[in-house]
């Protein structure tokens, strides 16, 4: 009796309605000057309560001109400024503009530079991935610790990169038909450290984090992006695959000599923030599979062809026949692609760049609705965006 | 060792006896009062310099770097250097601001958790102020803070600051809840709400029968530490300042000595909560060999310097998941937590101890089960495409 008292007097509680107070919504404009937004981003929100209702990304707060600029410069000479797209991982964009002019002129690719390619591109990765993994965990509260680990194994991968290219993070590395310049001689033995200790590096990271109880709750079930949507919005990358699709260019197009190396695209189930995290530190270890066989397998030789020096000495005289050509890689953080559009001139007639943190940003209201302040904050984390390759 | 373990007592008896040659016998009690405030005066900020210099150094070290090395050895006058910035800084008040209430509201913050020193039992005979209803005076005063956070919150005129207020009101009010539960178990096994009489009903064995060793000792005091954390807002339940959501939440517009106060009122806070635990539950200054105060110092600082190790591991909570790890979690488990001590204190000695872990090891288990948030955890295989 006094159970069914209760369930009528709960009843009637619920179908009253919540409450008679005059509330409002909350516009509060996160960035562009804000700790977590990865840069000058902003995000227009409005709270209720805590909980997000509408979400607008507002882009553009670092636009350069990035295409307009390239279009009034010869092929070589927008090289450098590739190094600025996403200034975390320079050699994969240097290897997406290269891979694009090659297509264009028709340049060959010594075996030589072929191998050293990906053993760049696949350290880009390992960069790329530790450091978002990092931030992440930042944006997730955690005070620097996960960041600052991230931070030591990156400098590892950053020295090589300087004694190879010159420079740390803007590289300027990939010339149109090979590199810039060989690896250097105690090049292989640093490799071999790095990957050799890379393991034990991500066990340790994974032991901090993948099971800890609040990273667990803060991450899963949070953000999820169904398959269908991230199709849709032609999404890219690690955000693509942790929902599940296998889409990965380095397989489907198998450009460069990927097809001769043995590696795994690991894929996500949910959709969630925690697979996102986790697909790439699997993404890691594939890549340290790939380095290892490269390592194994590079050959002596030219590390860049004939036709690609005479146009690295004078590029005013490297001019491509007319046509058009559109290259592509399986960037970090998604599908990178340059197209390019020649009138026979040293220009480009036609410049554009497909930056995969631009065109993953656009699905970002979909995933926060309905979350609080806090998740939208690591739902952008985990989308990894770099500001420079959003605004160009 | 007699002498050494009341050095300090000492050391104020003969100041007394020093001013007695020359003041009127009526001033006396009142000079007592002021050597007392002066000491708590001195050495509170000084503790909270120095606690700030730890933390940097701890969590540097936890990160693979030096932390302050640059001003003095080991960077022991970085907290001076710290305190001249801050003071020479540019008081930035915004526009729209309520500039008294913006101005009133550091105050307010620092005030309490200075007060809260007053009752803390440094060592034997240490007290500066012996108040029968010492606890009370404690919980009650350090909820003061609560009001002066928002305080700035709302006075700050950002929404930013309003969010960071509005969070930290309702994460103090409902951990102040599992924390008051957790001390009423101490209350009625002692029969007193005097920080002295609690820490001599803790006396024995050498100096270590301490409450924490008991099975409602242990799960109170896990009680209280966890939710002093959240009272002091340090991580994992940083909410209201939660730096990578809502920029500095409360503090987002106080500049220069007015956010050093601010940051004060959290470190002072720290470590009176860390006081309190040792006193309530570690036996304050009862321990064997060394003096009585460096007892409760090193008890205090051990649970200080878990509360930075927390900082350097632990990411934040969310805020509905902290507000339900408070209410389905933490206040049932007090509430246990009072039966339990109520069956220890009226059964024999070996039945009592069965009876109690049974009781809470029982609900500990059956409110992890029906806790929500812990049934979706799942730990996942992926698959590989080739």
């Amino acid at each position: 009796m006094f159970v069914i008292w209760l369930l009528v007097i709960s009843r009637t509680e619920m179908d009253k309605p919540e409450t008679t107070l005059d509330t409002q919504m909350l516009e509060v404009n996160i960035g562009p000057q804000h700790p977590s937004t990865h840069g000058v981003f902003r995000m227009n929100v409005t709270l209720d309560g805590e909980t997000v209702v509408r979400l607008k990304p507002a882009m553009g707060y670092l636009h350069r001109n990035h295409e307009k600029i390239a279009e009034g410069a010869s092929y070589l000479a927008s090289m450098p400024f590739t190094d600025r797209l996403d200034y975390i991982c320079s050699m994969t964009n240097n290897l997406a503009y290269a891979i694009a002019v090659e297509k264009l002129a028709g340049i060959e690719v010594p075996e030589r530079a072929q191998y050293i390619r990906v053993i760049m591109a696949e350290l880009t990765r390992l960069v790329n991935h530790t450091l978002l993994v990092g931030f992440l965990l930042n944006d997730l509260g955690a005070f620097f610790t996960p960041t600052l680990y991230a931070f030591r194994e990156r400098e590892k991968i950053l020295d090589l990169f300087e004694a190879t290219s010159g420079a740390r993070m803007m590289c300027n590395y990939m010339r149109f038909g090979g590199v810039k310049a060989d690896l250097h001689p105690g090049f292989m033995e640093k490799l071999k450290e790095i990957v050799e200790n890379y393991p034990r590096f991500l066990d340790e990271f994974e032991k901090l984090l993948t099971e800890n109880e609040i990273l667990m709750s803060r991450c899963q079930h949070v953000g999820i992006l169904p398959k269908h949507l991230a199709v849709d919005a032609s999404a890219t990358g690690p955000l693509l695959r942790a929902s599940g699709v296998d889409y990965d260019i380095r397989k489907v197009d198998g450009y460069s000599i990927y097809p001769r190396f043995k590696f795994r695209v690991p894929l996500g189930s949910v959709g969630d923030v925690y697979d996102r995290y986790y697909v790439r530190i699997l993404e890691m270890r594939e890549s340290i599979k790939i380095l290892e066989q490269a390592m194994k397998e590079i050959p002596p030789g030219e590390f860049i062809s004939k036709q690609g020096a005479t146009g690295a000495k004078s590029p005013r005289t490297f001019r491509p026949p007319k046509g058009d050509a559109y290259g592509r890689i399986e960037s970090p953080k998604g599908e990178l692609g340059f197209y390019l559009v020649s009138d026979g001139t040293p220009n480009p007639y036609r410049y554009h760049v497909r930056p995969p943190s631009f065109i993953n940003l656009t699905i970002l209201e979909d995933m926060c609705l309905g979350c609080k302040v806090a998740d939208a904050i690591i739902i952008l984390g985990s989308v990894d965006i770099v500001l420079g390759e959003v605004d160009r | 060792m007699e002498r050494l373990d009341q050095l300090f007592v000492l050391l104020k008896k003969i100041i007394l006896q020093f001013a007695e040659s020359f003041l009127p016998a009526p001033l006396l009690p009142f000079l007592s009062i002021l050597v007392s405030i002066t000491a708590i005066a001195i050495f509170a900020p000084l503790t909270m310099m120095y606690l700030t210099w730890l933390e940097r150094k701890v969590i540097g070290r936890m990160q693979n770097r030096f932390g302050p090395n640059r001003v003095g050895i080991y960077g022991l006058l970085q907290p001076i250097a710290d305190g001249i910035k801050m003071l020479t800084k540019e008081d930035v008040i915004p526009l729209g601001a309520d500039r008294v209430t913006h101005f009133l509201a550091p105050v307010a913050v620092v005030v309490p958790s200075l007060l809260l020193f007053s009752v803390l039992p440094f060592g034997r005979n240490m007290t500066a102020v012996n108040l029968d209803i010492g606890l009370l005076f404690f919980i009650a005063v350090s909820s003061i803070g609560t009001l002066a956070i928002f305080m700035g919150g709302w006075a700050s005129r950002n929404k930013f600051s309003l969010l960071g207020a509005m969070r930290a009101f309702a994460q103090m009010i409902s951990y102040e809840v599992p924390l008051v539960l957790s001390v009423v178990t101490v209350v009625m096994i002692v029969g007193s709400l005097s920080t002295e009489k609690i820490v001599e009903a803790q006396s024995g064995w050498g100096g270590l029968r301490w409450f924490v060793f008991t099975p409602w000792g242990f799960v109170g005091f896990m009680l209280f530490f966890i939710c002093s954390v959240s009272e002091v807002n340090r991580t994992p339940f940083d909410i209201p300042e939660g730096e990578s959501e809502i920029v500095a939440g409360f503090h987002t517009e106080y500049s220069g000595m007015k956010f050093a106060l601010f940051y004060m009122a959290e470190f002072l806070g720290a470590f009176a909560y860390s006081a309190m635990a040792a006193t309530l539950f570690l036996g304050g200054w009862q321990g064997p060999l060394l003096p009585s105060w460096l007892w409760f110092g090193l008890k205090t600082f051990c649970l200080v310097f878990t509360m930075i190790w927390l900082r350097g591991t632990f990411p934040r909570f969310r805020v509905d998941q902290l507000m339900s790890y408070a209410w389905k979690f933490l206040f049932p488990m007090g509430l246990s937590n009072i039966l339990a001590a109520g069956i220890w204190y009226h059964t024999p000695f070996p039945l009592s101890f069965i009876f109690a872990t049974w009781i809470l090891l029982l609900s500990f288990i059956g409110l992890s089960r029906l806790n929500p948030t812990g049934t979706r955890l799942e730990r996942r295989t992926y698959r590989f495409a080739e």
